[in-house]
């Protein structure tokens, strides 16, 4: 008995850490599973027939390699725009002390912090009264508002973590601003940016809520399909989708990793 | 130019009322330096006294409020710190933690738009042993060869003048004391000025041709490590310099080239060219390991300064034995004494006599602070 215990005792982190694992990646191999599956009916609920239909014809669905790419579109368009306004807005709260420093901080701390159906709401309501049409450029510009939060959040923590004197000895040892700039202090705040870049890519593709709200009747994102669909039975490729799209996150996972390591190893 | 041509062009600098204020703190008060081409010159002094401060000005990382910064005849105070002749060797080394060593080194060179730099490279890296080194990362390295490495980083672009902001302060003794020799031995053999700054009295001694001891933004006295150590002009220099045991004293008149006074319940005598100040009322000054102590009984030798009093404390410390001594005056004096020939009779207690040489005396106004530059003032 005492054993027993001794054995747990020893072995309670690495349990802890499989099942917390586990309970992460269950409903991704739950997609994965069914992605192979023939569904009987119109619902892709329960397990009918093996089958690879889907994965041959992931296009199959009408409508839905278009949401998808426009999906990715909007993504990426507002991942440049977001990183490139959050970096900026970020290196002058970090850096430089002016009026309404403050202000902009708390109102750049305000779209993570406010329910989103409110700020889809208001946005919409804000594109209807300027007459704006509601289409692609809405969902974009909405799109880039609330990732820029999680831009300027990431790569401000990581601009005041940064030495200043790296910047002082660049310039110490010939560098103009500009390359100052390009040499040392971008390099330094690159995994800051880098990872408010991932985020907003992953928060844009993902949003549905302030896309409903701002999008017009030709816009059509892919989690906006999906809800549509669910309505009437989900179609497997969807699974497909979701499976092929948790891949790709992994490998890139792992090959970042996997160059971290290689790095070290040779350095 | 050539970069031998540059160097010969001089690398004196020259500073003419500098100062700097932040509002109405006064970092620096205006001050007057020139550093000979060439030397090995040491801001000395406690942290906040303004030294690192006015080292930045001297790079171009801080902007003077008053006065102008000449390097080499030239007039540098508007230039920005990518234009000035200088290298600074930072006190956190400031390597870029994204570059190898090699890339860290090259950096100046590639700025400056040079194209062959490999060769320098790998001659620098040997000058300072970290050839095999020059694919790490700075992280990988040791604090004494990131150390060197941002020794070499700055000494390849050939500067004027190479700025040493505190540059062994993150080393352990034994190290500082190997990297210090070693400084110096690069500096000897590239001939290049280096401005260092430290608050470690030993290291500045040990190392520069000329000292600045600083003082609340000012320059308290200036000289060689000896000249500073042996004549000290002001209570701050004697006490930061070294130790000194500084009496209160009363001059009573004069006696050829010697000044008498009395102090500590004594009559003793110093050479009036040791006399910083025409005051009556001064401190007479006299470094521990100049004292000889004896027992109470002994015969001094006439022409001494002597001091009868009573041992409080004794600590053994190697090399030498420490002496608290309580004068029959009542004043404190701290003696050390090498350990070759200890009198057994000296312990705490004892009746003991104190006596040295006149000229190893010193006198300083009583206006100032006895404890300027203590550590318990410090503290």
């Amino acid at each position: 008995m005492s054993r027993l215990f001794t054995w747990i005792r020893a072995h309670l982190v690495v349990l802890a850490g499989l099942l917390a694992l586990a309970y992460l990646v269950l409903p991704n191999l739950v997609v994965l599973a069914f992605s192979f599956n023939k569904p009987a009916g119109k619902f892709n609920y329960e397990w009918n027939q093996f089958s690879t239909d889907a994965w041959t014809n992931p296009c199959g669905v009408a409508d839905m390699c278009q949401s998808l790419s426009l999906s990715l579109q909007i993504a990426a368009l507002a991942t440049i725009g977001a990183t490139v306004l959050g970096t900026m807005v970020a290196f002058a709260l970090a850096r430089h002390r002016f009026r309404g420093r403050a202000a902009t901080t708390a109102m750049i701390f305000l779209p993570m912090a406010m329910p989103e159906v409110v700020m889809a709401a208001s946005l919409g309501t804000l594109f209807l009264n300027m007459r704006i049409p509601f289409g692609f450029t809405t969902i974009l510009i909405a799109h880039i508002m609330f990732c820029l939060s999680f831009v300027v959040t990431a790569v401000k923590a990581r601009v005041m973590s940064m030495d200043p004197t790296l910047e002082q000895a660049a310039q110490d040892l010939y560098a103009t601003p500009t390359q100052t700039f390009l040499r040392v202090t971008l390099p330094l705040a690159a995994p800051g940016i880098a990872a408010g870049a991932l985020l907003s890519f992953a928060l844009s593709f993902d949003d549905f809520i302030i896309t409903q709200f701002n999008s017009g009747p030709t816009t059509v994102t892919f989690p906006m399909f999906v809800w549509g669909a669910s309505q009437r039975g989900i179609p497997v490729q969807v699974n497909v989708i979701g499976t092929a799209m948790f891949i790709a996150a992994v490998a890139l996972t792992v090959a970042g990793q996997w160059l971290d390591n290689r790095r070290k190893a040779t350095a | 130019m050539t970069d031998q041509q540059r160097d010969a062009a001089g690398g004196d600098v020259r500073l003419t009322g500098i100062g700097k204020t932040y509002g109405s703190f006064t970092a620096v008060h205006p001050l007057d330096l020139t550093v000979p081409q060439g030397s090995f010159f040491a801001l000395l002094g406690a942290s906040g006294c303004g030294k690192t401060t006015t080292l930045r000005m001297i790079a171009g990382l801080e902007e003077p409020t008053t006065g102008t910064v000449l390097i080499g005849g030239q007039d540098v105070t508007a230039l920005p710190p990518y234009k000035r002749p200088v290298n600074t060797v930072f006190q956190s080394y400031a390597l870029f933690p994204h570059l190898d060593i090699f890339e860290n080194v090259a950096f100046g060179l590639r700025r400056r738009g040079r194209k062959d730099v490999r060769k320098q490279v790998d001659e620098m890296l040997e000058l300072v042993e970290l050839g095999p080194y020059a694919r790490r990362k700075p992280h990988q390295l040791s604090g004494g060869q990131q150390q060197r490495v941002a020794v070499a980083r700055a000494l390849i672009n050939h500067p004027q003048v190479l700025l040493l902001d505190e540059p062994l302060g993150a080393l352990d003794l034994k190290l500082r004391r190997q990297m210090q020799l070693e400084l110096k031995r690069i500096q000897t053999e590239v001939g290049i000025t280096f401005v260092h700054v430290t608050h470690d009295q030993e290291e500045a001694m040990t190392m520069a041709d000329t000292i600045a001891v600083m003082n609340g933004g000012r320059v308290e006295q200036l000289g060689a490590p000896a000249e500073l150590y042996e004549n000290p002009a002001t209570t701050f220099v004697a006490n930061f310099l070294g130790q000194s045991n500084l009496l209160p004293a009363e001059v009573t008149g004069s006696d050829g080239g010697d000044l008498l006074l009395t102090a500590a319940g004594g009559r003793l005598a110093v050479p009036k060219a040791r006399c910083s100040t025409e005051a009556r009322h001064v401190h007479l000054g006299v470094r521990p390991e100049k004292i000889t102590i004896e027992h109470g009984s002994a015969e001094v030798a006439d022409g001494r300064n002597r001091l009868a009093g009573t041992v409080l404390d004794s600590s053994f410390i190697g090399v030498s034995t420490q002496y608290l001594v309580r004068t029959d005056g009542g004043q404190e004096v701290t003696v050390f004494e090498q350990n070759m020939e200890r009198d057994a009779r000296i312990v705490p207690g004892a009746p003991v006599v104190l006596h040295w040489n006149p000229a190893h005396s010193f006198a300083l106004d009583a206006a100032q602070a006895i404890d300027a530059g203590t550590a318990e003032e410090a503290a």
